[in-house]
């Protein structure tokens, strides 16, 4: 057991030390392996966080009834008695043209732009939920409100969320498609360098193992330094992310400030980059074993 | 008693003490070259044996069946009672543990000093640091080499790689020591301290195996010798 720790605290002393002998070629295989992590990790975080922007206001499924902008109070009137009688209304509002103006001006910060307008563009509105939170009961709801008298349109305020849901379950694909694709490349970088790293070591492989070393004890120091350089290139992604969100958010700051809003990119929480770190490192040893695996037998006896 | 081939089949038993048994070994190359063929022997624990081969590779061929780095094409080598072609493969590098091996070429690794060479088969074996240093130093001091523990094995002659060698060998106290041309590039002088260093292990009961074919060596050691010509034994004595 002791002997067993010893040796593989000498496989991780080998493999530090042989990252640290060749600073450059080591230094450019984890920038290659950060930036190839970097990528899909950072899509990965926008995403998440506009896809969890989507959930929140996709909780409340409602419609919304425009009426055309020359509809007058006897309209809103049968409108508004439609609404009562409708079996599937559960709740409505009414949102006359004028206040929703004024919480158009109050929220969006596009209060300069909406001031100098001659006469309020928006119409009158009603909003209105369903009895139920069935996607249908809205559908048929809308289906019969678009008839009515004076309706300009009708819209079902959970679609365009339910759409940008969609959206952003393509791009969860798309960077899974990404996230594969660069990891494979991570992959194929650690088994080359051990390829290479193999092929320098050939006498000392040969010379171990003809006098009595065992085939864990070739592999350990090879596998333990794709699994650093793995490491290393994840702590690279990281490293490259924060300052990334940094960066981003200074410039989003000012952006968000025109818009007199406030909107700021999350970096990468713990957990996520504890599992960016574990999966880079699994992905170099992956890479490490592939390419001893393979290169090995050569050293076998015939 | 007059026929040969009853006493080798039935050696195993035989000698109980037998370390090394070869039994109608065959070992063909690809292409057709048959570096062994038919050679049956039985080595001793404690015994000191020359293998001398004029003619043929054979001599190499044998202690590379022995050590498992290859294997015979028919016919069984036994080691200390075990068949090497049954073993797991996981059980090769146990088997090469019993072995030093002193290799003609020496086998030194350039990118290391002289005491981490020789260090290299306990940590193979897994000795603690301090332990394997110790014992490093104890071999390199047995083939007087201590005082260029720190040079680099490019900086050596010939005769103190081939020491170095030696030292790499001993240093885990194999059981048997198997030597392929030991004195092969040396001259005179220094092939006379190898091979008194071999007898000095012989004496503290080392099984010594040393192929050669230099005859200066069977001069000096007066030992039983087996002599391959064209991949058989052709004189024992």
């Amino acid at each position: 057991m002791k002997a067993w720790l010893r040796d593989h605290a000498r496989a991780t002393a080998d493999a530090l030390t042989r990252l640290a002998q060749t600073p450059m070629a080591s230094g450019l295989n984890i920038l290659v392996i950060g930036v190839a992590l970097s990528l899909p990790a950072g899509v990965y975080l926008v995403l998440s966080q506009l896809q969890s922007f989507t959930r929140q206001l996709t909780t409340d499924p409602q419609i919304s009834i425009f009426l055309e902008l020359d509809a007058d109070a006897r309209n809103v009137e049968s409108i508004e008695e439609n609404l009562r009688n409708h079996p599937d209304v559960g709740n409505y509002r009414f949102i006359p043209r004028a206040r929703a103006l004024a919480e158009l001006k109050r929220s969006a910060g596009l209060s300069d732009v909406l001031d100098n307008l001659k006469q309020n563009p928006l119409p009158d509105a009603f909003v209105a939920t369903g009895v139920d939170s069935k996607p249908e009961t809205l559908e048929r709801l809308r289906d019969t409100a678009i008839k009515w008298p004076k309706v300009a349109h009708v819209q079902l305020d959970s679609e365009w969320a339910r759409k940008l849901d969609a959206t952003l379950r393509l791009g969860r694909t798309a960077i899974l498609i990404l996230g594969l694709l660069l990891s494979s490349a991570l992959v194929a970088v650690t088994f080359n360098t051990i390829r290479l790293q193999i092929l320098t070591r050939r006498e000392e492989i040969e010379i171990s193992k003809l006098i009595g070393a065992t085939n864990p004890f070739v592999r350990r120091p090879f596998l333990y330094f794709g699994g650093l350089q793995g490491l290393a290139g994840g702590l690279m992604a990281w490293g490259v992310l924060s300052m990334a969100v940094l960066l981003l958010n200074r410039d989003l700051a000012t952006l968000a400030a025109l818009y007199s809003a406030s909107f700021r990119i999350a970096g990468l929480r713990w957990d996520d980059a504890m599992s960016l770190l574990l999966f880079s490192a699994l992905l170099g040893w992956l890479g490490a074993w592939l390419s001893v695996t393979r290169h090995l037998w050569r050293f076998e006896a015939r | 008693m007059n026929d040969p081939l009853p006493r080798a089949a039935g050696a195993a038993a035989a000698h109980p003490a037998a370390v090394i048994n070869l039994n109608h070994v065959y070992k063909r190359y690809p292409g057709g070259f048959e570096a062994l063929s038919d050679v049956s022997l039985t080595i001793d624990a404690g015994e000191m044996v020359l293998i001398t081969d004029h003619s043929g590779a054979g001599k190499s061929t044998l202690l590379k069946l022995v050590a498992a780095i290859e294997f015979a094409s028919s016919g069984a080598v036994i080691v200390s009672g075990q068949n090497v072609a049954k073993l797991r493969p996981g059980a090769v590098p146990f088997l090469r543990r019993k072995f030093g091996i002193v290799f003609q070429d020496h086998k030194l690794l350039y990118d290391r000093n002289v005491l981490q060479n020789v260090l290299l088969p306990l940590q193979i074996a897994g000795f603690d640091t301090g332990d394997a240093v110790r014992r490093a130093r104890a071999a390199l001091d047995k083939v007087g080499l201590l005082s260029k523990e720190k040079a680099m094995p490019i900086t050596l002659s010939g005769g103190e790689q081939q020491r170095a060698c030696i030292a790499r060998a001993v240093v885990n106290r194999p059981a048997v020591l198997l030597a392929d041309e030991p004195t092969g590039n040396l001259d005179e002088a220094y092939g006379h301290e190898i091979i008194d260093l071999f007898a000095a292990f012989h004496r503290v009961g080392v099984t010594v195996v040393i192929a050669t074919h230099d005859r200066l060596i069977a001069e000096q050691l007066r030992t039983r010798a087996i002599q391959l010509v064209h991949g058989r034994v052709a004189d024992e004595h």
